[in-house]
Protein backbone atom coordinates (compact mmCIF):
# COMPACT_ATOMS: atom_id res chain seq x y z
CA UNK A 1 0.00 0.00 0.00
CA UNK A 2 0.94 3.71 -1.05
CA UNK A 3 1.54 5.55 2.30
CA UNK A 4 -0.13 9.48 1.58
CA UNK A 5 2.57 11.19 2.49
CA UNK A 6 6.27 9.88 1.47
CA UNK A 7 8.79 8.70 4.35
CA UNK A 8 11.02 10.89 5.83
CA UNK A 9 13.93 8.37 5.20
CA UNK A 10 13.71 4.45 3.65
CA UNK A 11 16.35 2.07 5.15
CA UNK A 12 17.67 -0.35 2.37
CA UNK A 13 19.69 -3.32 3.70
CA UNK A 14 22.18 -4.92 1.66
CA UNK A 15 21.59 -8.96 2.82
CA UNK A 16 24.20 -10.75 -0.05
CA UNK A 17 26.91 -9.26 -1.89
CA UNK A 18 26.79 -12.22 -4.22
CA UNK A 19 25.51 -15.28 -4.57
CA UNK A 20 27.63 -17.59 -2.02
CA UNK A 21 27.75 -14.15 0.41
CA UNK A 22 27.57 -15.11 4.41
CA UNK A 23 23.90 -16.56 5.00
CA UNK A 24 23.65 -14.77 8.38
CA UNK A 25 23.94 -11.50 7.06
CA UNK A 26 20.74 -11.00 5.75
CA UNK A 27 18.69 -12.55 9.41
CA UNK A 28 21.28 -10.62 11.09
CA UNK A 29 19.97 -7.34 8.90
CA UNK A 30 16.13 -7.73 9.55
CA UNK A 31 16.64 -8.30 13.03
CA UNK A 32 19.56 -6.65 14.43
CA UNK A 33 17.59 -3.17 14.43
CA UNK A 34 14.93 -1.12 12.09
CA UNK A 35 15.21 -1.67 8.24
CA UNK A 36 12.33 -1.19 5.36
CA UNK A 37 13.90 -2.99 2.99
CA UNK A 38 16.25 -6.05 2.44
CA UNK A 39 17.96 -5.50 -1.05
CA UNK A 40 20.56 -9.26 -2.13
CA UNK A 41 22.24 -9.66 -4.97
CA UNK A 42 23.06 -13.03 -6.55
CA UNK A 43 23.96 -12.50 -10.05
CA UNK A 44 27.43 -12.50 -11.32
CA UNK A 45 28.26 -12.78 -15.03
CA UNK A 46 29.42 -16.70 -14.37
CA UNK A 47 25.99 -17.29 -12.62
CA UNK A 48 23.82 -16.39 -15.71
CA UNK A 49 25.41 -19.59 -17.66
CA UNK A 50 25.72 -21.99 -14.69
CA UNK A 51 22.14 -21.32 -14.01
CA UNK A 52 20.98 -21.58 -17.57
CA UNK A 53 22.76 -25.04 -17.33
CA UNK A 54 20.77 -26.14 -14.60
CA UNK A 55 17.47 -25.00 -16.00
CA UNK A 56 18.16 -26.96 -19.50
CA UNK A 57 18.85 -30.34 -17.13
CA UNK A 58 15.65 -29.69 -15.29
CA UNK A 59 13.12 -26.81 -16.21
CA UNK A 60 11.60 -26.02 -12.52
CA UNK A 61 16.15 -25.49 -11.27
CA UNK A 62 17.82 -21.92 -12.99
CA UNK A 63 17.56 -19.81 -9.86
CA UNK A 64 19.75 -19.34 -6.67
CA UNK A 65 18.26 -22.06 -4.90
CA UNK A 66 19.95 -20.95 -1.51
CA UNK A 67 17.56 -18.08 -1.52
CA UNK A 68 14.55 -20.40 -0.33
CA UNK A 69 15.75 -21.86 2.21
CA UNK A 70 17.12 -18.21 3.13
CA UNK A 71 13.67 -17.20 2.82
CA UNK A 72 12.21 -19.39 4.78
CA UNK A 73 14.42 -18.29 7.33
CA UNK A 74 13.73 -14.83 7.51
CA UNK A 75 10.16 -14.89 5.58
CA UNK A 76 7.92 -15.16 9.55
CA UNK A 77 10.09 -11.90 10.72
CA UNK A 78 9.97 -9.86 7.77
CA UNK A 79 6.03 -10.77 6.74
CA UNK A 80 5.35 -9.30 10.65
CA UNK A 81 7.51 -6.33 10.72
CA UNK A 82 6.75 -5.54 6.51
CA UNK A 83 10.09 -5.44 5.80
CA UNK A 84 10.40 -5.74 1.88
CA UNK A 85 12.54 -8.07 -0.13
CA UNK A 86 14.30 -7.59 -2.84
CA UNK A 87 16.43 -10.09 -4.88
CA UNK A 88 17.70 -10.75 -8.05
CA UNK A 89 18.08 -14.54 -7.13
CA UNK A 90 15.21 -15.50 -9.60
CA UNK A 91 18.66 -16.25 -12.25
CA UNK A 92 17.11 -17.54 -15.68
CA UNK A 93 13.72 -19.09 -13.96
CA UNK A 94 11.83 -16.16 -11.80
CA UNK A 95 9.08 -17.78 -12.04
CA UNK A 96 9.96 -21.28 -10.35
CA UNK A 97 12.07 -18.94 -8.03
CA UNK A 98 8.62 -16.83 -6.68
CA UNK A 99 6.92 -20.41 -6.96
CA UNK A 100 9.67 -21.93 -4.75
CA UNK A 101 9.40 -18.69 -2.08
CA UNK A 102 5.16 -19.36 -2.31
CA UNK A 103 5.59 -22.77 -1.47
CA UNK A 104 7.55 -22.37 1.78
CA UNK A 105 5.80 -19.33 2.46
CA UNK A 106 2.27 -21.25 2.68
CA UNK A 107 4.14 -23.91 4.94
CA UNK A 108 4.73 -21.04 7.65
CA UNK A 109 1.06 -20.55 7.41
CA UNK A 110 1.61 -17.10 5.28
CA UNK A 111 -0.96 -17.78 2.85
CA UNK A 112 -2.87 -14.67 2.07
CA UNK A 113 -0.71 -12.38 3.93
CA UNK A 114 2.47 -12.07 0.98
CA UNK A 115 2.47 -10.92 -2.31
CA UNK A 116 5.59 -12.13 -4.51
CA UNK A 117 6.46 -9.93 -7.52
CA UNK A 118 8.29 -11.44 -10.55
CA UNK A 119 10.20 -9.14 -13.14
CA UNK A 120 10.89 -11.26 -16.02
CA UNK A 121 11.60 -10.45 -19.71
CA UNK A 122 15.43 -9.94 -19.43
CA UNK A 123 16.24 -13.44 -21.06
CA UNK A 124 16.95 -13.35 -24.86
CA UNK A 125 18.17 -16.65 -25.50
CA UNK A 126 14.91 -17.76 -27.45
CA UNK A 127 14.73 -14.43 -29.12
CA UNK A 128 18.34 -14.37 -30.33
CA UNK A 129 18.28 -15.44 -33.73
CA UNK A 130 15.59 -12.82 -34.16
CA UNK A 131 17.08 -10.24 -33.16
CA UNK A 132 19.77 -11.11 -35.55
CA UNK A 133 17.72 -11.67 -38.07
CA UNK A 134 16.30 -8.09 -37.47
CA UNK A 135 19.83 -6.44 -38.18
CA UNK A 136 20.64 -6.64 -33.97
CA UNK A 137 24.43 -7.56 -34.46
CA UNK A 138 25.22 -7.63 -30.61
CA UNK A 139 28.55 -6.87 -31.39
CA UNK A 140 31.64 -7.16 -28.52
CA UNK A 141 31.87 -4.15 -26.71
CA UNK A 142 35.06 -4.84 -26.22
CA UNK A 143 36.52 -6.59 -29.60
CA UNK A 144 34.01 -4.91 -32.14
CA UNK A 145 32.99 -8.41 -33.45
CA UNK A 146 29.29 -9.10 -34.22
CA UNK A 147 27.79 -11.90 -32.15
CA UNK A 148 27.46 -14.32 -35.19
CA UNK A 149 31.06 -15.33 -34.70
CA UNK A 150 29.84 -17.59 -31.62
CA UNK A 151 26.10 -18.14 -32.40
CA UNK A 152 26.42 -21.63 -32.04
CA UNK A 153 27.96 -21.45 -28.87
CA UNK A 154 25.81 -19.14 -27.01
CA UNK A 155 24.62 -20.91 -23.47
CA UNK A 156 22.65 -17.75 -22.43
CA UNK A 157 21.93 -14.51 -22.92
CA UNK A 158 20.32 -11.78 -20.69
CA UNK A 159 19.78 -7.85 -20.87
CA UNK A 160 20.14 -6.33 -17.78
CA UNK A 161 16.79 -4.16 -16.51
CA UNK A 162 17.04 -1.27 -14.28
CA UNK A 163 14.84 -0.08 -10.82
CA UNK A 164 11.53 0.37 -12.98
CA UNK A 165 10.43 -2.96 -12.99
CA UNK A 166 10.80 -3.57 -9.72
CA UNK A 167 9.20 -0.34 -8.86
CA UNK A 168 6.10 -1.74 -10.45
CA UNK A 169 6.09 -4.71 -8.60
CA UNK A 170 6.32 -2.69 -5.45
CA UNK A 171 3.43 -0.62 -6.42
CA UNK A 172 1.55 -3.63 -7.16
CA UNK A 173 1.98 -4.50 -3.81
CA UNK A 174 4.60 -6.96 -3.53
CA UNK A 175 6.31 -7.65 -0.56
CA UNK A 176 8.49 -9.71 -2.29
CA UNK A 177 10.68 -8.84 -5.10
CA UNK A 178 12.24 -12.18 -7.37
CA UNK A 179 14.23 -11.02 -10.97
CA UNK A 180 16.12 -12.15 -13.17
CA UNK A 181 19.18 -9.81 -14.66
CA UNK A 182 18.35 -6.87 -13.20
CA UNK A 183 21.19 -4.55 -12.18
CA UNK A 184 22.87 -4.54 -8.66
CA UNK A 185 21.71 -0.90 -8.58
CA UNK A 186 18.72 -1.45 -9.22
CA UNK A 187 17.32 -3.50 -6.57
CA UNK A 188 18.24 -0.54 -3.97
CA UNK A 189 17.47 2.28 -6.26
CA UNK A 190 14.25 0.61 -6.86
CA UNK A 191 13.03 0.92 -2.80
CA UNK A 192 13.89 4.60 -3.41
CA UNK A 193 11.79 5.42 -6.51
CA UNK A 194 8.66 3.58 -4.62
CA UNK A 195 9.26 5.60 -1.85
CA UNK A 196 9.64 9.05 -2.40
CA UNK A 197 7.48 8.89 -5.80
CA UNK A 198 10.97 9.68 -8.02
CA UNK A 199 9.86 10.90 -11.31
CA UNK A 200 11.59 8.74 -14.19
CA UNK A 201 13.48 12.26 -15.55
CA UNK A 202 14.58 13.02 -11.71
CA UNK A 203 18.21 12.26 -13.13
CA UNK A 204 20.04 13.42 -10.20
CA UNK A 205 17.75 11.66 -7.78
CA UNK A 206 18.16 7.87 -10.18
CA UNK A 207 21.73 8.86 -10.07
CA UNK A 208 21.83 9.40 -6.24
CA UNK A 209 19.92 6.36 -5.74
CA UNK A 210 22.30 4.25 -8.25
CA UNK A 211 25.60 5.58 -6.05
CA UNK A 212 23.15 4.23 -2.85
CA UNK A 213 23.21 0.96 -4.90
CA UNK A 214 26.46 0.51 -5.36
CA UNK A 215 27.91 1.28 -2.17
CA UNK A 216 26.36 -1.62 -1.10
CA UNK A 217 25.81 -4.05 -3.66
CA UNK A 218 29.27 -5.89 -2.73
CA UNK A 219 27.50 -6.43 1.12
CA UNK A 220 30.55 -5.77 3.98
CA UNK A 221 33.00 -4.81 1.43
CA UNK A 222 31.11 -0.90 2.32
CA UNK A 223 31.37 -1.78 5.94
CA UNK A 224 34.92 -3.11 7.00
CA UNK A 225 35.16 -6.18 4.86
CA UNK A 226 38.38 -6.59 2.07
CA UNK A 227 39.25 -2.93 3.37
CA UNK A 228 42.46 -2.19 2.73
CA UNK A 229 42.93 1.15 4.86
CA UNK A 230 43.68 0.58 8.36
CA UNK A 231 42.65 -2.78 8.34
CA UNK A 232 44.21 -4.20 10.90
CA UNK A 233 42.13 -1.85 13.19
CA UNK A 234 38.65 -2.61 11.97
CA UNK A 235 37.02 -4.28 14.50
CA UNK A 236 35.28 -7.60 14.93
CA UNK A 237 34.87 -8.86 11.40
CA UNK A 238 33.96 -12.27 12.70
CA UNK A 239 30.72 -9.91 13.55
CA UNK A 240 30.78 -8.27 10.59
CA UNK A 241 27.52 -5.78 10.03
CA UNK A 242 26.38 -4.88 6.47
CA UNK A 243 25.37 -1.82 4.91
CA UNK A 244 22.18 -0.08 5.46
CA UNK A 245 21.18 2.99 3.48
CA UNK A 246 19.51 5.46 5.00
CA UNK A 247 18.12 7.11 1.71
CA UNK A 248 16.16 10.70 2.09
CA UNK A 249 13.65 12.40 -0.47
CA UNK A 250 15.82 14.93 -1.61
CA UNK A 251 18.41 11.82 -2.86
CA UNK A 252 21.13 12.24 -0.19
CA UNK A 253 21.82 9.29 2.11
CA UNK A 254 23.53 7.73 4.57
CA UNK A 255 25.42 4.54 5.00
CA UNK A 256 25.24 2.94 8.48
CA UNK A 257 24.95 -0.60 10.21
CA UNK A 258 23.48 -1.86 13.14
CA UNK A 259 24.56 -1.14 16.56
CA UNK A 260 26.45 -3.52 18.22
CA UNK A 261 27.82 -5.18 14.90
CA UNK A 262 31.80 -5.44 13.68
CA UNK A 263 33.39 -3.91 11.12
CA UNK A 264 34.05 0.20 10.44
CA UNK A 265 31.98 2.72 8.19
CA UNK A 266 34.25 5.45 7.50
CA UNK A 267 35.02 7.57 4.46
CA UNK A 268 37.87 6.18 3.27
CA UNK A 269 36.36 2.64 3.60
CA UNK A 270 33.21 3.92 2.00
CA UNK A 271 34.95 5.17 -0.61
CA UNK A 272 37.73 2.19 -1.43
CA UNK A 273 34.18 0.40 -2.34
CA UNK A 274 32.73 3.65 -4.76
CA UNK A 275 35.75 2.81 -6.51
CA UNK A 276 35.20 -0.70 -7.02
CA UNK A 277 35.08 -2.06 -10.30
CA UNK A 278 34.52 1.59 -11.66
CA UNK A 279 35.10 2.48 -15.08
CA UNK A 280 34.92 5.99 -16.42
CA UNK A 281 33.62 7.73 -13.03
CA UNK A 282 31.57 10.64 -14.91
CA UNK A 283 29.81 7.91 -16.86
CA UNK A 284 28.34 5.38 -14.54
CA UNK A 285 25.83 3.78 -16.98
CA UNK A 286 23.17 1.97 -15.82
CA UNK A 287 19.58 1.40 -17.61
CA UNK A 288 18.26 4.11 -14.86
CA UNK A 289 20.42 6.91 -15.40
CA UNK A 290 24.07 8.35 -15.44
CA UNK A 291 25.68 8.63 -12.66
CA UNK A 292 28.42 10.88 -12.23
CA UNK A 293 31.16 9.92 -9.54
CA UNK A 294 32.71 12.93 -9.32
CA UNK A 295 30.02 15.26 -8.05
CA UNK A 296 29.91 13.03 -4.98
CA UNK A 297 30.47 14.44 -1.43
CA UNK A 298 31.20 11.92 1.27
CA UNK A 299 31.45 13.15 5.06
CA UNK A 300 31.69 11.55 8.36
CA UNK A 301 28.29 11.90 10.22
CA UNK A 302 28.78 9.67 13.13
CA UNK A 303 30.48 6.23 14.34
CA UNK A 304 30.07 3.91 11.64
CA UNK A 305 28.02 6.58 9.40
CA UNK A 306 28.99 8.46 5.79
CA UNK A 307 26.88 11.15 4.92
CA UNK A 308 26.59 11.24 0.83
CA UNK A 309 25.58 14.60 -0.85
CA UNK A 310 25.65 16.09 -4.03
CA UNK A 311 25.03 13.50 -6.90
CA UNK A 312 24.40 14.88 -10.26
CA UNK A 313 23.20 12.43 -12.95
CA UNK A 314 22.14 13.05 -16.61
CA UNK A 315 19.77 11.11 -18.82
CA UNK A 316 20.02 7.08 -19.25
CA UNK A 317 20.55 6.19 -22.57
CA UNK A 318 18.47 4.39 -25.34
CA UNK A 319 20.29 1.35 -24.94
CA UNK A 320 20.93 -1.87 -22.76
CA UNK A 321 24.01 -3.91 -21.81
CA UNK A 322 23.50 -7.59 -23.17
CA UNK A 323 25.03 -10.18 -21.19
CA UNK A 324 26.03 -13.42 -23.53
CA UNK A 325 27.76 -16.45 -22.01
CA UNK A 326 28.98 -18.63 -24.52
CA UNK A 327 31.21 -22.00 -24.63
CA UNK A 328 34.95 -21.39 -24.82
CA UNK A 329 36.60 -24.34 -24.67
CA UNK A 330 38.48 -26.08 -21.29
CA UNK A 331 40.81 -25.47 -18.80
CA UNK A 332 43.09 -26.96 -16.24
CA UNK A 333 45.18 -25.90 -13.53
CA UNK A 334 47.98 -28.21 -11.45
CA UNK A 335 49.71 -27.54 -8.55
CA UNK A 336 52.67 -29.18 -6.75
CA UNK A 337 54.84 -27.30 -3.60
CA UNK A 338 58.76 -27.29 -3.03
CA UNK A 339 60.32 -27.09 -0.36
CA UNK A 340 63.78 -25.32 0.62
CA UNK A 341 66.74 -25.28 -0.07
CA UNK A 342 66.22 -23.91 -3.50
CA UNK A 343 62.27 -24.14 -3.39
CA UNK A 344 62.14 -21.36 -6.18
CA UNK A 345 64.56 -23.21 -8.44
CA UNK A 346 63.34 -26.59 -7.91
CA UNK A 347 59.89 -25.26 -8.73
CA UNK A 348 61.02 -23.47 -12.17
CA UNK A 349 62.92 -26.92 -13.00
CA UNK A 350 60.00 -28.58 -12.64
CA UNK A 351 57.94 -26.12 -14.84
CA UNK A 352 60.54 -26.38 -17.70
CA UNK A 353 59.91 -30.57 -17.57
CA UNK A 354 56.73 -30.72 -17.92
CA UNK A 355 56.53 -27.71 -20.55
CA UNK A 356 59.32 -29.81 -22.65
CA UNK A 357 57.05 -32.89 -21.92
CA UNK A 358 54.01 -31.25 -22.97
CA UNK A 359 56.00 -30.00 -26.60
CA UNK A 360 57.07 -33.58 -26.74
CA UNK A 361 53.85 -35.18 -26.68
CA UNK A 362 52.40 -32.63 -29.37
CA UNK A 363 49.65 -31.11 -27.35
CA UNK A 364 48.41 -28.10 -28.46
CA UNK A 365 47.04 -24.86 -26.17
CA UNK A 366 45.90 -21.38 -26.52
CA UNK A 367 47.89 -20.35 -23.58
CA UNK A 368 50.07 -22.14 -20.51
CA UNK A 369 50.30 -19.77 -17.97
CA UNK A 370 52.97 -20.32 -14.87
CA UNK A 371 53.01 -18.91 -11.47
CA UNK A 372 54.95 -19.69 -8.40
CA UNK A 373 52.84 -18.75 -5.54
CA UNK A 374 54.89 -17.60 -2.55
CA UNK A 375 57.11 -15.62 -5.26
CA UNK A 376 55.56 -13.54 -7.83
CA UNK A 377 51.40 -15.08 -8.85
CA UNK A 378 49.99 -12.43 -7.47
CA UNK A 379 52.38 -9.48 -8.13
CA UNK A 380 54.49 -10.75 -10.90
CA UNK A 381 57.62 -9.17 -11.06
CA UNK A 382 57.23 -6.26 -8.84
CA UNK A 383 57.53 -8.62 -6.30
CA UNK A 384 61.00 -10.19 -6.98
CA UNK A 385 62.43 -6.37 -5.59
CA UNK A 386 64.42 -7.26 -2.71
CA UNK A 387 62.71 -10.66 -1.86
CA UNK A 388 65.82 -13.08 -0.78
CA UNK A 389 64.02 -16.00 -3.11
CA UNK A 390 66.82 -18.50 -1.92
CA UNK A 391 65.59 -18.49 1.53
CA UNK A 392 62.04 -19.18 0.54
CA UNK A 393 60.91 -22.17 2.76
CA UNK A 394 58.43 -23.37 0.12
CA UNK A 395 56.77 -22.18 -3.40
CA UNK A 396 53.81 -23.78 -5.04
CA UNK A 397 54.00 -24.38 -8.47
CA UNK A 398 51.02 -23.65 -10.44
CA UNK A 399 50.47 -24.24 -14.06
CA UNK A 400 47.36 -23.77 -15.84
CA UNK A 401 46.78 -24.67 -19.76
CA UNK A 402 43.62 -23.57 -22.13
CA UNK A 403 42.05 -25.30 -25.19
CA UNK A 404 39.65 -25.83 -27.26
CA UNK A 405 41.15 -29.40 -27.57
CA UNK A 406 39.63 -31.50 -24.24
CA UNK A 407 41.76 -34.13 -25.44
CA UNK A 408 44.71 -32.19 -24.89
CA UNK A 409 43.47 -30.73 -21.55
CA UNK A 410 43.13 -34.29 -20.24
CA UNK A 411 46.34 -35.21 -21.50
CA UNK A 412 47.81 -32.40 -18.97
CA UNK A 413 46.23 -33.34 -16.53
CA UNK A 414 48.12 -36.61 -16.07
CA UNK A 415 51.35 -34.76 -16.68
CA UNK A 416 51.38 -33.51 -12.90
CA UNK A 417 51.65 -36.12 -10.51
CA UNK A 418 54.46 -37.79 -12.42
CA UNK A 419 56.55 -35.39 -11.50
CA UNK A 420 56.73 -36.28 -8.13
CA UNK A 421 58.82 -39.62 -8.97
CA UNK A 422 60.37 -38.21 -11.81
CA UNK A 423 61.27 -34.60 -11.26
CA UNK A 424 63.21 -32.24 -9.02
CA UNK A 425 63.07 -32.67 -5.61
CA UNK A 426 61.87 -32.15 -2.21
CA UNK A 427 57.84 -31.85 -3.60
CA UNK A 428 54.73 -32.30 -1.93
CA UNK A 429 51.25 -31.06 -1.57
CA UNK A 430 49.26 -32.77 -4.08
CA UNK A 431 47.17 -34.90 -2.10
CA UNK A 432 43.88 -33.23 -3.95
CA UNK A 433 44.92 -35.59 -6.78
CA UNK A 434 44.81 -35.16 -10.75
CA UNK A 435 42.93 -32.25 -11.59
CA UNK A 436 39.69 -32.25 -13.34
CA UNK A 437 39.20 -30.16 -17.41
CA UNK A 438 36.97 -27.33 -16.63
CA UNK A 439 34.44 -26.23 -19.62
CA UNK A 440 35.08 -22.33 -19.86
CA UNK A 441 32.27 -20.22 -20.36
CA UNK A 442 33.10 -17.18 -21.74
CA UNK A 443 30.72 -13.26 -21.75
CA UNK A 444 29.99 -11.24 -24.38
CA UNK A 445 29.02 -7.68 -23.84
CA UNK A 446 26.79 -5.68 -25.83
CA UNK A 447 24.43 -3.43 -26.10
CA UNK A 448 21.01 -3.75 -27.25
CA UNK A 449 17.51 -0.91 -28.25
CA UNK A 450 15.72 -0.55 -25.34
CA UNK A 451 12.52 -0.94 -27.02
CA UNK A 452 13.92 -4.63 -27.98
CA UNK A 453 13.20 -5.51 -24.41
CA UNK A 454 9.86 -5.76 -22.49
CA UNK A 455 10.26 -6.34 -18.70
CA UNK A 456 7.38 -8.02 -17.17
CA UNK A 457 5.83 -8.28 -14.15
CA UNK A 458 3.57 -10.26 -12.68
CA UNK A 459 2.08 -10.49 -9.19
CA UNK A 460 1.76 -13.84 -7.13
CA UNK A 461 -0.59 -14.16 -4.24
CA UNK A 462 0.70 -16.79 -1.45
CA UNK B 1 80.46 12.15 0.01
CA UNK B 2 77.10 11.45 -1.41
CA UNK B 3 75.23 14.48 -1.83
CA UNK B 4 71.86 14.76 0.47
CA UNK B 5 68.80 14.27 -2.36
CA UNK B 6 66.20 17.66 -1.24
CA UNK B 7 63.71 14.62 -2.22
CA UNK B 8 62.78 11.97 -0.13
CA UNK B 9 62.11 8.59 -2.12
CA UNK B 10 58.21 6.86 -0.83
CA UNK B 11 56.75 3.72 -2.03
CA UNK B 12 52.92 4.41 -2.64
CA UNK B 13 51.80 2.43 0.20
CA UNK B 14 52.68 5.12 2.37
CA UNK B 15 50.47 7.84 1.04
CA UNK B 16 47.81 5.84 -0.44
CA UNK B 17 45.11 2.79 -0.28
CA UNK B 18 43.62 1.26 -2.87
CA UNK B 19 40.84 -1.28 -4.24
CA UNK B 20 40.63 -3.25 -7.71
CA UNK B 21 38.08 -5.59 -9.49
CA UNK B 22 37.53 -6.03 -13.27
CA UNK B 23 35.03 -5.45 -15.84
CA UNK B 24 36.55 -8.12 -18.98
CA UNK B 25 40.10 -8.39 -19.28
CA UNK B 26 40.42 -5.04 -17.87
CA UNK B 27 41.17 -4.70 -14.13
CA UNK B 28 40.32 -1.57 -12.49
CA UNK B 29 42.56 0.38 -9.78
CA UNK B 30 41.04 2.94 -7.43
CA UNK B 31 43.82 4.56 -5.72
CA UNK B 32 42.73 6.81 -2.67
CA UNK B 33 44.98 9.49 -0.91
CA UNK B 34 45.03 8.84 2.77
CA UNK B 35 45.38 12.57 3.41
CA UNK B 36 43.80 15.32 1.19
CA UNK B 37 47.20 16.79 1.04
CA UNK B 38 48.66 13.42 -0.52
CA UNK B 39 46.34 13.81 -3.70
CA UNK B 40 48.39 16.48 -5.69
CA UNK B 41 51.22 14.22 -5.65
CA UNK B 42 49.16 11.37 -6.68
CA UNK B 43 47.59 13.57 -9.93
CA UNK B 44 51.44 14.68 -10.50
CA UNK B 45 53.49 11.51 -10.18
CA UNK B 46 51.13 8.88 -10.57
CA UNK B 47 50.14 9.17 -14.01
CA UNK B 48 49.15 6.61 -16.75
CA UNK B 49 52.30 6.21 -18.42
CA UNK B 50 54.00 5.51 -14.90
CA UNK B 51 50.86 2.70 -14.34
CA UNK B 52 51.96 1.50 -18.10
CA UNK B 53 55.48 1.70 -17.28
CA UNK B 54 54.84 -0.29 -13.56
CA UNK B 55 52.89 -3.02 -14.80
CA UNK B 56 55.17 -3.28 -18.04
CA UNK B 57 55.11 -7.03 -19.14
CA UNK B 58 52.13 -7.84 -16.45
CA UNK B 59 49.87 -6.37 -18.83
CA UNK B 60 48.87 -6.61 -22.68
CA UNK B 61 46.78 -3.13 -23.21
CA UNK B 62 47.32 0.31 -22.73
CA UNK B 63 46.70 2.62 -19.12
CA UNK B 64 43.86 4.92 -18.73
CA UNK B 65 43.57 7.40 -15.64
CA UNK B 66 40.45 8.95 -14.57
CA UNK B 67 40.29 11.56 -11.57
CA UNK B 68 37.88 12.04 -8.93
CA UNK B 69 38.90 15.18 -6.91
CA UNK B 70 35.53 14.95 -4.92
CA UNK B 71 36.97 11.11 -3.25
CA UNK B 72 40.72 12.28 -3.58
CA UNK B 73 41.05 9.62 -6.04
CA UNK B 74 42.42 8.18 -8.96
CA UNK B 75 40.97 5.50 -11.54
CA UNK B 76 43.28 3.49 -13.92
CA UNK B 77 42.00 1.15 -16.10
CA UNK B 78 44.53 -1.65 -16.94
CA UNK B 79 43.55 -3.35 -20.09
CA UNK B 80 44.34 -6.61 -21.05
CA UNK B 81 45.65 -7.16 -17.45
CA UNK B 82 43.30 -10.46 -16.97
CA UNK B 83 44.64 -13.41 -19.30
CA UNK B 84 41.22 -12.94 -21.22
CA UNK B 85 39.34 -12.07 -18.19
CA UNK B 86 36.88 -13.43 -15.47
CA UNK B 87 36.23 -17.24 -16.22
CA UNK B 88 38.76 -17.55 -19.40
CA UNK B 89 41.94 -16.71 -17.45
CA UNK B 90 44.22 -19.30 -15.77
CA UNK B 91 45.69 -16.53 -13.30
CA UNK B 92 45.31 -16.71 -9.47
CA UNK B 93 44.08 -13.23 -9.68
CA UNK B 94 41.58 -14.14 -12.85
CA UNK B 95 39.51 -10.77 -11.39
CA UNK B 96 42.31 -8.73 -10.68
CA UNK B 97 41.53 -8.17 -7.13
CA UNK B 98 45.17 -7.81 -5.92
CA UNK B 99 46.36 -5.08 -8.78
CA UNK B 100 45.49 -2.48 -6.19
CA UNK B 101 48.32 -3.58 -3.83
CA UNK B 102 50.48 -4.26 -6.85
CA UNK B 103 50.15 -0.58 -7.68
CA UNK B 104 51.02 0.60 -4.23
CA UNK B 105 54.18 -0.75 -4.68
CA UNK B 106 55.05 2.12 -7.01
CA UNK B 107 57.65 4.95 -5.62
CA UNK B 108 57.27 8.57 -5.71
CA UNK B 109 58.95 11.48 -4.67
CA UNK B 110 58.53 13.54 -1.92
CA UNK B 111 59.66 16.62 -0.68
CA UNK B 112 62.02 16.28 2.59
Amino acid sequence: MTPARPPHTVRIAAGQGFWGDWLEAPYRQVTGGPVDYLMMDYLAEVTMSILQKQKSRDPSLGYAKDFVPLMERILPIVAERGIKVTANAGGVNPRACAQAVSDVARGLKLGGKLRVGVVTGDDLLGRLDGLLARGHELRNLDTGRPLSDVRDRVLAANAYLGAWPVVDALRRGADVVITGRVTDTGLTLAPMIHAFGWPADAWDLLAAGTVAGHAIECGAQCSGGNCLVDWERIPDLANVGYPIVEGRSDGTFEIAKHPGTGGRITVAGVTEQLVYEMGDPAAYITPDCIADFTTIRLAQAGKDRVRVTGVRGRPATQQLKVSVAYFYGYKAVGTLVYAWPDAHKKARAADRVLRQRLEDLGLRFEAIHTEFLGVDATHGRLALEGLAVADLPEVQLRIGVRSPDRAAVERFTREIAPLILNGPPSVTGFAGGRPKPEEIVAYWPALLDKDMVEPCVEIVEV
Amino acid sequence: MRQRSSKRRVRLVELAHARSGDKGDTANVGLIALRPEYYPTLVKQVTAARVARHFKGMITGTVERFELPNLHALNFLLHGALDGGGTISLKTDAQGKVFSTALLRLVVELPR
